[in-house]
């Protein structure tokens, strides 16, 4: 019985919704899904992909770029996975990394110290040079209770994200993984966020409600980073 | 399979060794004192290192003028750890892991003109103190608030467990900056005095410099093993915790169902000594059932040493499993938490064999492990 049950049905950990956003462009699953005008600036580009995504959340205003740029990037691919609204909110695990973590809002934040003449350290600046933080907005948001990391390392690591949302999977720490590259250093600003799920299905079938769905290895996830 | 932990050390003003730090805390001695800074007309109460010691016992490993401040600790504290196993960090099986919150954040204060401002960004200073012990892989950095430490230690096991690696050095370290102290004030987060952890007339956190570091290995190194560990988020607030404590909740209910148990002989716990933080956490452990099970902070002694408290305190906590004493919770006098904890007042001898160590932070992150002796 288990091998008619083996040769019938697949267990297997994939990719199932991803969006990139880099250059001013963003993508979706692999297709265009808007174009910045390359004479805005981050900030200007982050609110013209906000009206687009109609996201209507206040609290996006409050954000620094970093949060806005997860919070945007993590909106679509949260609303393009077809069964989202099911999963349990305390087995969805947020794995995040960056390379520059949260230097953006760090250097706002010494600027505002650095002359004693005019010195206004902000409680609403300072809460946000964490990297995590970009995971909290996340976790609110969306109600996710489940497992966090923040990983800071030079380049994106498809490796490390590979193997430490493996083993969430395999421990059964999670039941699906929100995975991220998030970065903002100076003007420069990339994302690429997917969401990794364990899907038991008739091969026989395939995977009819997710028609962009990878397997989840290092190699595709650097494949679909670098597209 | 098991997880142990192996050699650790511990670089604070109470000594640069775990065993100086324990000894210290056992004769109930703190860290805190008064502080004073050329950007602030009142001192602060905190927890720093002499720069001109540090820099004295670095200059037997290399040129002190090369390296910041908290490449320094973390170097010092990760070369303890190399001298006393013999783990050799250019194997390909082995590990390093920092975990900060600030890293080298003086360096945007302009503090070091003769070094490269690209060492502000964490994977730099990992690369630095890396390429001192020449490691075979990449240092891999942990940034998640207050919660890094103790999460850092969480996924070294997990690496463990998954043969991804056999040891696993774990590093903490941050340091008390202008850039820290001047934040923490804005929020009106700081006590003037030093730190009272679950107390009543408790005013705020103190802040405090440390390097802390642990090796996690497959092999029996030890006694003393980690079961199983947990994070989960609030979901509530960025810079406020829940006030049902639900993610801490979670994070030691995960932790305890992991390792299929049901109480422990003490909690290491987190205890800022804020208002809102020490409550969510009174509230979390009674949720929990864990209302009459002894607990601490170590913040009277330390101050909040940010992205190395979970280390620091995992391995002071290590310590007393291992040394068998309870450590009090210094600053703390009369119960003021809104549901009952049982503090522990004396340092005190007693067959220990369980530790709970827990963690909460900014982002509404939390996290839980398990320690048992064996």
């Amino acid at each position: 019985m288990p091998q008619l049950y083996l040769k019938k049905y697949k267990l297997e950990n994939f990719i199932v919704t991803y969006c990139k956003i880099k250059n001013k462009s963003v993508s979706l699953n692999g297709e265009l899904f808007f174009e910045g005008s390359q004479n805005d600036d981050l900030t200007a580009f982050l609110g013209r992909l906000y009206k687009k995504t109609e996201l209507n959340y206040p609290k996006f205003f409050k954000m620094d770029k970093l949060c806005k740029l997860g919070i945007l990037a993590t909106e679509l691919v949260i609303r393009n996975t077809p069964d989202f609204g099911t999963f349990s909110k305390n087995e969805i695990a947020l794995v995040y990394s960056n390379n520059a973590s949260s230097l953006e809002s760090d250097r706002t934040h010494a600027n505002a110290i650095a002359d004693k003449q005019n010195y206004f350290p902000s409680p609403s600046v300072f809460v946000y040079t964490l990297p995590n933080i970009v995971l909290g907005e996340i976790a609110i948001k969306h109600k996710i209770t489940g497992e966090n990391a923040f990983f800071v390392s030079e380049h994106f690591d498809a490796e490390l994200m590979y193997s430490y949302t493996n083993i969430l999977l395999k421990t059964k720490n999670a039941a699906s993984v929100l995975c991220g590259w998030v970065n903002v250093d100076g003007p420069n600003a990339e994302a690429f966020v997917y969401c990794v799920k364990n899907l038991n299905f008739k091969q026989e079938n395939g995977l009819d409600e997710y028609p962009d769905q990878k397997t989840h290895n290092s190699k595709n996830i650097q494949h679909l980073y670098s597209l | 399979m098991s997880v142990f932990f192996g050699a650790h050390n511990i670089i604070s003003p109470l000594g640069y060794t775990s065993r100086e730090n324990f000894e210290a805390l056992v004769n109930g001695k703190s860290a805190l004192q008064k502080h004073s800074f050329s950007f602030s007309e009142k001192p602060f109460f905190c927890s720093k290192i002499n720069e001109a010691e540090l820099d004295k016992r670095f200059s037997w490993l290399a040129n002190p003028k090369e390296y910041t401040h908290l490449e320094k600790l973390c170097t010092l504290s990760v070369k303890d750890i190399v001298t006393q196993s013999g783990i050799d960090l250019r194997d390909k099986n082995n590990l390093l892991i920092l975990s900060t919150t600030k890293g080298n954040i003086d360096i945007l204060e302009n503090k070091y003109p003769d070094i490269s401002p690209q060492r502000a960004y964490l994977p730099e200073l990992a690369k630095t103190v890396g390429d001192f012990f020449k490691t075979k892989n990449a240092p891999l950095v942990v940034s998640n608030a207050c919660i890094s430490g103790l999460l850092a230690i969480i996924i070294a096991k997990r690496f463990i467990e998954n043969k991804n690696y056999k040891n696993i050095i774990v590093c903490g370290a941050d340091l008390v900056s202008e850039f820290t102290l001047s934040g923490f004030k804005s929020f009106n987060a700081m006590s003037d005095e030093a730190c009272k952890p679950f107390d009543k007339n408790r005013t705020g956190i103190n802040l405090g410099e440390a390097a802390a570091s642990i090796l996690l290995s497959e092999d029996k190194l030890s006694n003393i093993s980690i079961l199983s560990g947990a994070s989960a988020n609030d979901a509530n607030h960025i810079s406020g915790p829940s006030r049902t404590g639900d993610g801490l909740y979670q994070s030691v209910s995960e932790t305890f169902k992991a390792a299929g148990k049901n109480t422990v002989d003490f909690i290491s716990a987190h205890g800022t000594a804020t208002d809102y933080n020490d409550e969510m956490e009174s509230v979390a452990f009674s949720r929990a059932g864990l209302s009459t099970i002894p607990l601490n902070s170590l913040k009277g002694y330390y101050g909040h040493t940010l992205g190395a408290a979970g280390v620091l305190e995992s391995i002071i906590a290590i310590q007393s499993l291992s040394e068998n004493t309870l450590i009090k919770s210094l600053g703390f006098e009369t119960p003021g938490t809104v549901e009952p904890l049982n503090v522990i007042t004396q340092t005190k001898k007693t067959e220990l064999k369980s530790c709970l160590k827990t963690a909460s932070g900014f982002g509404g992150c939390n996290a839980a492990a398990l320690f048992e002796k064996i």
